[in-house]
């Protein structure tokens, strides 16, 4: 055993690489690299054998194809005959557009569930308690399933709400509650400014993020003046203006227009049809994430500790300015990075979006596509690549945020 | 404990007791629950005067003194504080904590500002008080307590008698007329605790109204004018230090004071 | 003194003022109201809305439940024994519920091994779970794993025996000369194991799985709860080492040995589950050799011990961070090396810091299982949406199945859960 374990004297380098600490490091890598290399070179024959067996090669020429397939829940035009690229182009839209409506709704119930569950109404509290904990324990493929089949199952039909007798009415004539998805009335300019709805709607946006910024400016001038005087001149009035009137005018003089949906022939037509899968998805995400939300904003509120109000207290301040001046900016650094975590489960989870059959980048590029032209590597392939740079953006923004916050503490 | 060691002569010239009634507390009940905690209080402070309260642990100290800024609220009784009474009405819990300072045992201080922002926080938003104006009395302060060249800093960056002195400059800086410390020092090095004491002690020279949950026997010995034994949520004993100290009455003050002076 | 204080100060009080209780309207039921849930105006109106919301789901659940119908069998008799009243038809469950805990497939005769493999689980868990148990009670978990397989999938008993055996035989290299050097012990052990594996699999008869004394069932077979248990316990305690091993390498000074850590969790955690699955279904078979077959369920099993190796190893990372760093030093001081401080000193300090993490990353995998439906397998999910609902005689019956469903991954899931905050309360005194 001894000669085992001390290494004869005589092969004196060979022991140095393992008990001299300046090659022992490069001989451990060295041999892990040589691992690896092997490794990938098994696999590698192993693909190159198979493929051969299969008659297949790596290619992505594919993606020219046509695709042959409809989707019909699609932010941009696209018809069964474009190409596998235009799908799965459609598709990533949609995963983008459904991780952004669940990202803000999942926030918003996170948010009221967190503080609720804080608040001393003991009921409201406990119902909190069980949101939390219902949620959170039950897979969200589960959840996904079950908002799927209220959708298709338990709305009624188009038909129903057809006739005298009709079974199902539209929510102030304008909403439709149907099994195909919920239509809703579209708004639309009758005298644009430019031909196009889209390039309105850019205005639309481009005057909000003037509003916003007129909005910070007095809240700039706000601050200024009140560390010049000390009274904090009243913004409310004024912002409510600048948020309100450039909008209001802007769509007086476009004409903004309501087109609502109506029932024609065996279904609706006209206003923004919202798909069931969707819908689904949607609500399925944001209730599930909301639930794990509501416990990072709780821990977040709950670990700024009772002395910081109670010292804010014993200054003078009032409550309303104890929680804006002391708690949510503590809180704040403790909620974000969780939350961000949080925005890149919902969009990592948009993929089981296939289970309920919504177009997104994974039923697109990764079911139906895969399906029909068997290129499971490339596809494969193509879908990690979206979702790993998903991830590192928004790990980028967190460590950004990180990094901005840290600054200020030391 | 028992001593203090304070180097140079206290200035008593100034800390005068005058008939103006700052605090009156009469027939004040607590409960926790069930629990009583407070038990029939009845304590007249006078403008000027400088008190110790001392107890076991869980007499109820800390307890008594947070209901003076209404951090608890008492079930029974009347407390009076600078003329104001102490409801459940906003105004007056506003007025009150207004003109009383408190300072805690673990600081508080918010670590999220700096120490200047942590000065100037209350000042400006309740003082309504323009930036400047808060700024130079906040340094002011931050002199007086001998760390004006901190005040950039954040409060996880100073040691813990730094940090409390901050601490009593921020609740100066609302120019109290009345100033509650409960065991300022306990969570600190004896080395600390002298200078927080320091502070103190002039605090007291220029006549501030204090009262002062401590252990320090030293501090009550040559800076109170008043001391108060509490134990079982009522006021056991209160006297004169020397009294107090030298001629204890009640069974459970000579088995306190045994305890805490004997080692 | 020369303050100007008269001997009025001077109190001595007369004597103990008892304990008395607090006011009456400090008491009862009235007070415990106005407080918790009629403070003010605003809280009343929650209160109110609270409890309209709560009338309102019971009102709609509680008739459905009471006048659930359990014999019948089929959904069109079910609905004539309602007769339009509102009740679930929770026939359903009691006809299908050997297909929702076991699949469809899964002989029937045969029921009683996965149930047997299911409650020897809590005795060969218990030892892991709660420190307090005689540390003897592991040796059962060592035998466990083999036991179980030989349960569930049958055949001969020689796999299992073979398998443990070589087991054995690493673990006993890795004792006697793991002592000296860690590596000589660790790759002893891999040889070992290796050696007796094919010695021992060379020996196992041809076709002795037909003539085993319990029939073998293939993997294709498994459906139901029983899979996304089987998939869960197994991924999780297969990553746990790897993990343990991840989070290492990751904080290693040899820069290679780094950097093939943190591409490999960082690629792993972003991606989502469900391309992992793809790539066990319709990608993983091409890195095989040619002529073998390996079967989904152990494919998918790699990918999902894969998945959960990268959260976990993320999980003992901040373990291994939140040590004082005085640890490290005080195991380099006394001479230890790598793998000695290791074992010895930082990852018995590391992983009990990192077991509520490590509890949460399961109970989350635990419910990822239910993916493998998409990949068309038949776990409890997949079993619903597809033979129970497709059937003739159950198509429609939504609720009830999703319910079951729902409630059996909460009971599961939220045990674990309190299981967790229970070890983390005991962990938070433990360190006082
Ligand atoms: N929020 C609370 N709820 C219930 N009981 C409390 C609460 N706060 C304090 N108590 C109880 O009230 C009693 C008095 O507490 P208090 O903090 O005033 O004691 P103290 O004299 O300051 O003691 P110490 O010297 O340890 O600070 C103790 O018995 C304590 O257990
Ligand atoms: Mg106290």
């Amino acid at each position: 055993m001894s000669t085992l374990t001390d290494p004869p004297k005589d092969s004196f380098r060979l022991s140095m690489l393992i008990n001299d600490t300046r090659y022992r490091s490069l001989t451990f890598q060295a041999l892990a690299f040589l691992a690896l290399a092997l490794s990938f070179m098994y696999l590698g024959n192993n693909l190159i054998a198979n493929l051969r067996a299969a008659g297949l090669n790596i290619n992505f020429g594919f993606l020219t194809d046509t695709a042959g397939y409809d989707i019909s829940q699609k932010l941009v035009e696209y018809s069964n005959q474009d190409s596998h690229s235009r799908a799965a182009f459609v598709g990533l839209l949609n995963t983008i557009l459904v991780a952004v409506l669940a990202c803000v709704t999942a926030t918003v119930f996170g948010v009221i569930a967190g503080v609720l569950r804080l608040s001393n109404n003991w009921l409201v509290s406990k119902l909190m308690a069980f949101y939390v904990e219902i949620f959170r324990n039950i897979p969200v493929l589960i959840w996904i399933i079950i908002i799927f089949t209220i959708m298709t199952a338990v709305m009624p039909a188009p038909r129903a709400f057809r006739g005298d007798n009709a079974t199902a009415t539209m929510v102030f004539d304008a909403f439709a509650f149907t099994n195909r998805g919920i239509y809703t009335p579209l708004p639309w300019f009758a005298n644009g400014i430019f031909e196009s709805q889209a390039l309105n709607w850019l205005l639309v946006l481009v005057v909000a993020c003037g509003s916003w910024f007129a909005a910070r400016r007095v809240n700039v001038w706000a601050t200024a003046k009140q560390e010049a005087t000390g009274e904090r001149p009243n913004t409310l009035p004024m912002l409510l203006g600048i948020w309100l009137a450039p909008f209001l005018i802007l769509m007086l003089i476009m004409g903004l227009t309501w087109e609502y949906p109506a029932l024609k022939g065996f279904n609706f037509q006209g206003g923004i049809k919202i798909g069931g899968p969707l819908i689904a998805l949607w609500f399925a995400l944001s209730i599930y994430t909301g639930a794990f939300i509501a416990e990072n904003v709780r821990a977040g509120i709950q670990a700024v500790s009772k002395g910081q109000t109670e010292a804010a207290a014993a200054l003078g301040l009032r409550p309303s300015k104890v929680m804006n001046l002391v708690v949510l900016p503590q809180a704040l650094r403790i909620i974000i990075p969780p939350l961000i975590s949080q925005y890149l489960n919902i969009t990592k989870n948009s993929s089981l979006a296939i289970a309920v059959g919504y177009a997104d980048i994974t039923a697109t590029l990764g079911g139906i596509t895969l399906n029909q032209t068997g290129r499971a590597i490339e596809c494969v392939l193509l879908l990690m690549a979206f979702y790993l740079t998903a991830s590192l953006l928004i790990s980028l923004v967190m460590n950004v945020y990180n990094a901005s916050v840290k600054l200020k503490e030391r | 404990m028992s001593d203090l060691a304070i180097e140079r002569e206290i200035d008593r010239t100034k800390m005068s007791v005058s008939d103006e009634v700052a605090i009156q507390i009469t027939g004040m009940n607590k409960w926790y629950g069930q629990f009583h905690v407070l038990r029939d209080i009845n304590l007249t402070v006078n403008r000027g005067e400088r008190i110790v309260i001392a107890g076991p642990s869980g007499s109820g100290k800390s307890t008594m003194i947070r209901c003076l800024n209404a951090l608890e609220e008492h079930q029974e009784g009347q407390i009076i504080v600078d003329g104001t009474e102490l409801t459940s009405d906003l105004k007056n819990i506003d007025k009150i904590r207004s003109e009383v300072g408190m300072c805690f045992q673990h600081f508080n201080l918010f670590p999220h500002l700096t120490i200047l922002e942590n000065c100037t926080l209350a000042p400006i938003w309740v003082r309504k008080m323009p930036k400047k104006e808060a700024e130079d009395l906040a340094m002011h302060f931050l002199e007086k307590v001998k760390i004006p060249d901190q005040a950039n800093k954040y409060p996880g960056m100073l040691s813990g008698g730094q940090q409390q002195r901050v601490a009593i400059a921020r609740s100066l800086c609302m120019k109290p007329r009345i100033m509650l410390f409960d065991e300022p020092t306990s969570a600190l090095d004896p080395e600390m605790i002298k200078e927080v004491l320091d502070t103190m002690i002039e605090l007291a020279e220029e006549g501030m109204t204090m009262l002062c949950v401590t252990h320090e026997m030293g501090f009550a010995r040559q800076v109170a004018n008043r001391v108060i034994f509490m134990a079982d949520g009522q006021i056991v004993e209160q006297n004169e230090p020397e009294e107090f100290f030298n001629n204890p009455q009640s069974d459970r003050t000579k088995q306190f004071l045994s305890q805490i002076l004997g080692h | 003194m020369t303050d100007q204080t008269t001997n009025s100060i001077a109190f001595v009080a007369d004597g103990n003022i008892p304990q008395s209780p607090p006011p009456a309207r400090e008491t009862g039921v009235v007070k415990w109201m106005r407080e918790n849930l009629f403070s003010s105006w605003a809280n009343s109106l929650l209160t109110i809305v609270a409890g309209l919301v709560i009338y309102m789901v019971l009102s709609g659940a509680l008739p459905w439940m009471w006048n659930g119908v359990w014999t019948t069998s089929s959904l069109s008799e079910c609905r004539e024994v309602l007769a339009g009243e509102v009740g679930g038809c929770f026939s359903v469950l009691s006809e299908r519920w050997n297909q929702l805990l076991f699949g469809f497939q899964y002989p029937q005769d045969q029921y009683w091994r996965p149930t047997l493999a299911f409650v020897l689980l809590f005795i060969a868990g218990a030892p892991v779970l709660f420190f307090d148990l005689p540390r003897k009670m592991l040796a059962f978990t060592a035998v466990y794993p083999f036991l179980a397989f030989y349960l569930i999938w049958g055949g001969t008993i020689m796999a299992p025996i073979v398998a443990f055996l070589g087991m054995g035989a690493a673990a006993f290299v890795f004792q006697t000369y793991g002592k000296g050097s860690f590596a000589l012990g660790f790759f002893g052990a891999i040889v070992a194991a290796f050696a007796v594996w094919i010695i021992g699999g060379a020996l196992i008869p041809e076709g002795a799985s037909e003539t085993a004394m319990l029939q073998a069932v293939p993997s294709r077979d498994l459906g139901g709860f029983m899979l996304n248990l089987m998939l869960g316990v197994t991924c999780v305690s297969l990553s746990v080492p790897l993990g343990i091993a991840l989070a290492l390498g990751r904080q290693s000074d040899m820069p290679l040995i780094k950097w093939i850590c943190i591409i490999f969790i960082e690629f792993v955690r972003g991606v989502p589950l469900i391309t992992l699955l793809f790539v066990a279904s319709v990608m993983l078979s091409y890195f095989f050799p040619p002529d073998s077959t390996v079967d989904l369920f152990l494919r998918v099993v790699i990918m999902i011990t894969m998945f959960s190796a990268a959260y976990i190893a993320e999980v003992i990372r901040g373990g291994l961070a939140a040590l004082p760093k005085g640890q490290y030093e005080a195991a380099d001081s006394l001479g230890l090396d790598y793998p000695q401080a290791m074992r010895l000193i930082i990852l018995p300090q590391a992983l009990k810091i990192s077991i509520p993490g490590i509890v949460n990353v399961a109970v989350g995998l635990f419910k990822d299982t239910t993916l493998v439906s998409v990949i068309s397998m038949f776990d409890l999910v997949g079993m619903i949406r597809g033979p129970i609902l497709a059937s003739t005689e159950w198509a429609g019956v939504y609720w009830e199945l999703l319910g079951a469903a729902a409630i059996l991954f909460f009971i599961v899931c939220y045990g674990i859960s309190q299981y967790s905050q229970w070890l983390e309360r005991r962990l938070a005194t433990d360190h006082r």
